[in-house]
């Protein structure tokens, strides 16, 4: 009987290996499993209000156009340029840090982290531009253009701001990991061995970005689309 | 090649180890554990509250409506009484049930691994829920909630003046829960199976939380974003879902119900586990038809996702899309009674023994028929107008929730309770119980399918006198029904402590669980098992105990 069992004291534990998990192969594949997996939630999760986004917009289209007029494309532009850029430093840190270079790792890692931060920043300056110009859903809300559509632009808005908002919460909540990765970046926890959390921060990072990509042209670009100029 | 059964397995000797009970004390020490069998005691002491908690807005309700008139309760007070009763039991009971309790505890075990993939992300799907539970009932305490559990728009989010807002924060928040619990189990089983343990020498009860998780996965962050639309809705007034604002509430009956619905089959995927096993261990058979039965949850799953919006027929959406809907659920009937039929089929010349977890899962099958079948009634268009809304509703779901989804988790409670605590339950009072249960139930819901044929409105605190017999029935199984439930908690407290030792494999059964120590130790197994046997080898076990009788 003795040999069909493994023992699983045979290992030299590496110091990032989970009790749970017999080496760091099968470590490594359960973590980025988990991501993509949870990926997988948030896709649903995004595609339930992109779908109800879908739906008003199919609905309303002059109040879609006329809120769309309203975005700020060139901030937007800008943001989703920042945002390709930092999923390509997000690639190179995976990769460097895969291959053991630990200076190469933190330097994509930190740039990643300094392109999420700008990202935020412009967000928030279109975001202060809104709220002044009386686009927060609301009572301030403020639209004295046509006022029959006013209801239907402020619905656009509480899409915008909603949608936005969510993607904002998963971009600091990436640039939190980000410093955490950074920290054991600089512990020199990394190595061809063992980089599983580089890589699955890089899974994350990467969806939120793609989010991205389907916000910029549903809110910036497309609104008017067919209506106005089409 | 020599072929090595599963009776040739050593089996550990109980109690000579440390168990995962007694590695270390303290309130602590549960509170940040990462055990898996810990959390999923966690989840079992927390889910019985609810569930008491629950049961008591049941019996009120049930209090009221022995009579015609509204003498109890306020329409009010009973508008919320239902609604909770419907949050608490849906949200905080059945979803996390069988998964986050004997799923937690048993799934990492019958996979051979020392626990679940992501043991912290384990014990924060317990927080969530407590923190979502906590919401709950602190909106229980000031004042309740009045919308029905489907919180339907425009109703929820303009009219009414209870505690909406906390009572969706707290069923968003229990959500994660129970995305973390499946993203955790989806990982486990693809990753840490013990070796020589393939997909298809896997225990059924892990094919059914597969697919439960998958459930939970991919329609659980609609129900999210769904609730987020709802809190912004009733927070800022603006018309996401109104239509005095432009938005659609047909929309939100949509996007509940896809979630709502497929979380029908969250609730009974993991009973319709719990019936393979037990069916095969106490008939001492091979289950029939294995492979039938393992992709049947999986087209459960699947077919769950495609059916949502015959809970919408006289909501108003279009009569081709209603047919479509109706002609899809149909479909659904059809993996199901695939495993009713693969167990009565097991079932057949089986040396069938009558213990608890076997008299529980013969009423699940029984009342789980019962509930497809009316299923099907209510599937069917024109009829499903008779009856939207009345208490044949009522009745059908409570057939598949109680009748299946609780009996499927009492069932399963009993059959693993020695190796949760290495105790056996008093059987006698167990069988008992189990009758009055059975027997409560149909008393409590069989009348109601006879009430709503003839017409009786569900969610109404009173009703035309003509009523008040076949209602008096349903109050007095009510009653019966509490005594079965209460009877449990009772027997199986007082057998922590004189229960009699249960040893490593009270029951005879296959399954890497029934190989370790009960309760087991930490890490669940002191060697990794390698697996050489196929799922449920009884006749190769019989045959092998056989041998061993005639030395």
């Amino acid at each position: 009987m003795s040999d069909v069992t493994v023992h699983a004291d045979e290992h030299v534990h590496h110091p990032f290996l989970q009790h749970q998990f017999e080496d760091l192969g099968q470590q490594h594949e359960a973590s980025t499993l988990g991501m993509w997996v949870f990926l997988a939630t948030e896709i649903l999760f995004f595609g339930g209000v992109l779908m109800a986004y879908w739906i008003y917009r199919t609905i309303y289209p002059e109040a879609w156009a006329l809120a769309g007029e309203q975005q700020n494309t060139l901030a937007g532009g800008i943001n989703t340029l920042v945002l390709i850029t930092s999923s390509l430093t997000m690639a190179l840190a995976v990769r460097t840090a895969q291959l053991g270079s630990r200076r190469a790792t933190l330097v994509f890692l930190f740039a990643t982290m300094l392109f999420g931060a700008t990202f935020l920043g412009i967000k928030a300056y279109e975001y202060n531009a809104h709220w002044h110009e009386g686009l927060f859903p609301g009572s301030h809300f403020t639209w004295h253009e046509n006022p029959e559509l006013a209801p239907k632009v402020q619905l656009f808005m509480v899409f915008y701001w909603g949608m936005t908002g969510l993607h904002a919460l998963h971009m600091v909540i990436g640039v939190g990991l980000l410093v955490w990765i950074i920290s054991r970046a600089w512990r020199s926890h990394f190595g061809p061995e063992y980089y599983s959390p580089v890589e699955v921060m890089g899974l994350y990072w990467h969806f939120v970005d793609i989010v991205w990509i389907f916000l910029f042209p549903f809110l910036y670009l497309i609104p008017h689309f067919g209506v106005l100029h089409g | 090649m020599t072929s090595v059964t599963y009776h040739d397995v050593q089996f550990l000797e109980p109690a000579k180890t440390r168990n995962y009970l007694n590695v270390d004390y303290g309130a602590l020490s549960w509170l940040l554990t990462k055990d898996h069998k810990r959390i999923g005691i966690l989840y079992m002491v927390s889910i019985s509250v609810m569930f008491i908690l629950g049961g008591f807005f049941a019996l009120m309700m049930r209090l009221e409506l022995l009579t015609p008139e509204g003498d109890l309760l306020t329409s009010d007070t009973y508008n919320k009484f239902f609604t909770l009763h419907g949050i608490i039991m849906i949200f905080f009971f059945l979803i996390p049930s069988i998964p986050a309790v004997l799923g937690n505890f048993i799934l990492p075990i019958q996979l051979g691994a020392k626990d679940l993939a992501f043991p912290r992300i384990n014990l924060l799907s317990w927080y969530l829920y407590m923190i979502g539970a906590f919401t709950g009932l602190l909106v229980v305490i000031i004042g309740g909630v009045d919308t029905g559990w489907t919180f339907y728009t425009p109703f929820s989010t303009q009219y009414s003046n209870t505690h909406v807002i906390g009572t969706t924060f707290g069923a968003f928040i229990v959500g994660f829960s129970s995305i973390l619990t499946g993203l955790n189990f989806i990982v486990t089983i693809h990753r840490m199976r013990a070796p020589g343990l393939t997909w298809y020498r896997l225990p059924l009860f892990v094919w059914a939380m597969y697919a439960t998780s998958l459930v939970q996965l991919l329609a659980t962050p609609i129900l999210a974003i769904t609730l987020v639309m709802l809190m912004i809705e009733r927070f800022i007034h603006v018309g996401i879902f109104d239509p005095a604002l432009g938005g659609d509430p047909l929309l939100f009956q949509h996007m509940f119900w896809f979630y709502s619905h497929p979380a029908v089959y969250i609730m009974i995927l993991p009973a319709m586990g719990v019936a393979s096993e037990v069916v095969a261990a106490f008939t001492r058979k091979k289950i029939f038809g294995y492979t039938f039965v393992a992709y049947s949850s999986l087209a459960i799953a699947f077919l769950g996702f495609l059916v949502w919006a015959h809970h919408m027929f006289v909501a108003g959406i279009s009569v081709y899309s209603a047919m479509i809907f109706s002609f899809l659920s149909y479909f659904v009937a059809v993996p199901s009674a695939i495993k009713v039929f693969n167990w009565t089929a097991t079932l057949y010349k089986g040396s069938v023994s009558w213990q608890t977890p076997m008299l529980y899962i013969l009423g699940f099958i029984g009342l789980f028929t019962m509930g497809g079948v009316t299923g099907l009634f209510l599937a069917a268009l024109g009829l499903d107008v008779h009856v939207t809304d009345t208490y044949f509703v009522v009745a059908h779901f409570h057939y598949i929730m109680v009748g299946g989804a609780v009996m499927g988790y009492f069932a399963g409670l009993h059959y693993w309770w020695p190796k949760i605590t290495g105790r056996m339950y008093p059987e006698w009072w167990a069988r008992l119980g189990a009758l009055l249960v059975f027997v409560g139930f149909n008393l409590t819901f069989f009348p109601q399918f006879i009430l709503g044929y003839l017409g009786m409105p569900r969610r109404y605190h009173a009703y035309a006198p003509e009523f008040q017999v076949l209602n008096v029935m349903s109050t007095a199984g009510a009653s019966i029904l509490a005594v079965g439930y209460m009877l449990p908690l009772v027997y199986l407290l007082w057998s922590l402590r004189f229960g009699r030792k249960a040893g490593t494999n009270p029951w005879g059964a296959v399954g890497l669980e029934w190989t370790t120590s009960s309760p087991p130790p930490k890490d669940n197994f002191h060697e990794t098992p390698v697996v050489t046997w196929e799922a449920y080898d009884y006749p190769a076990m019989l045959k092998a105990m056989g041998e061993t009788q005639n030395v």
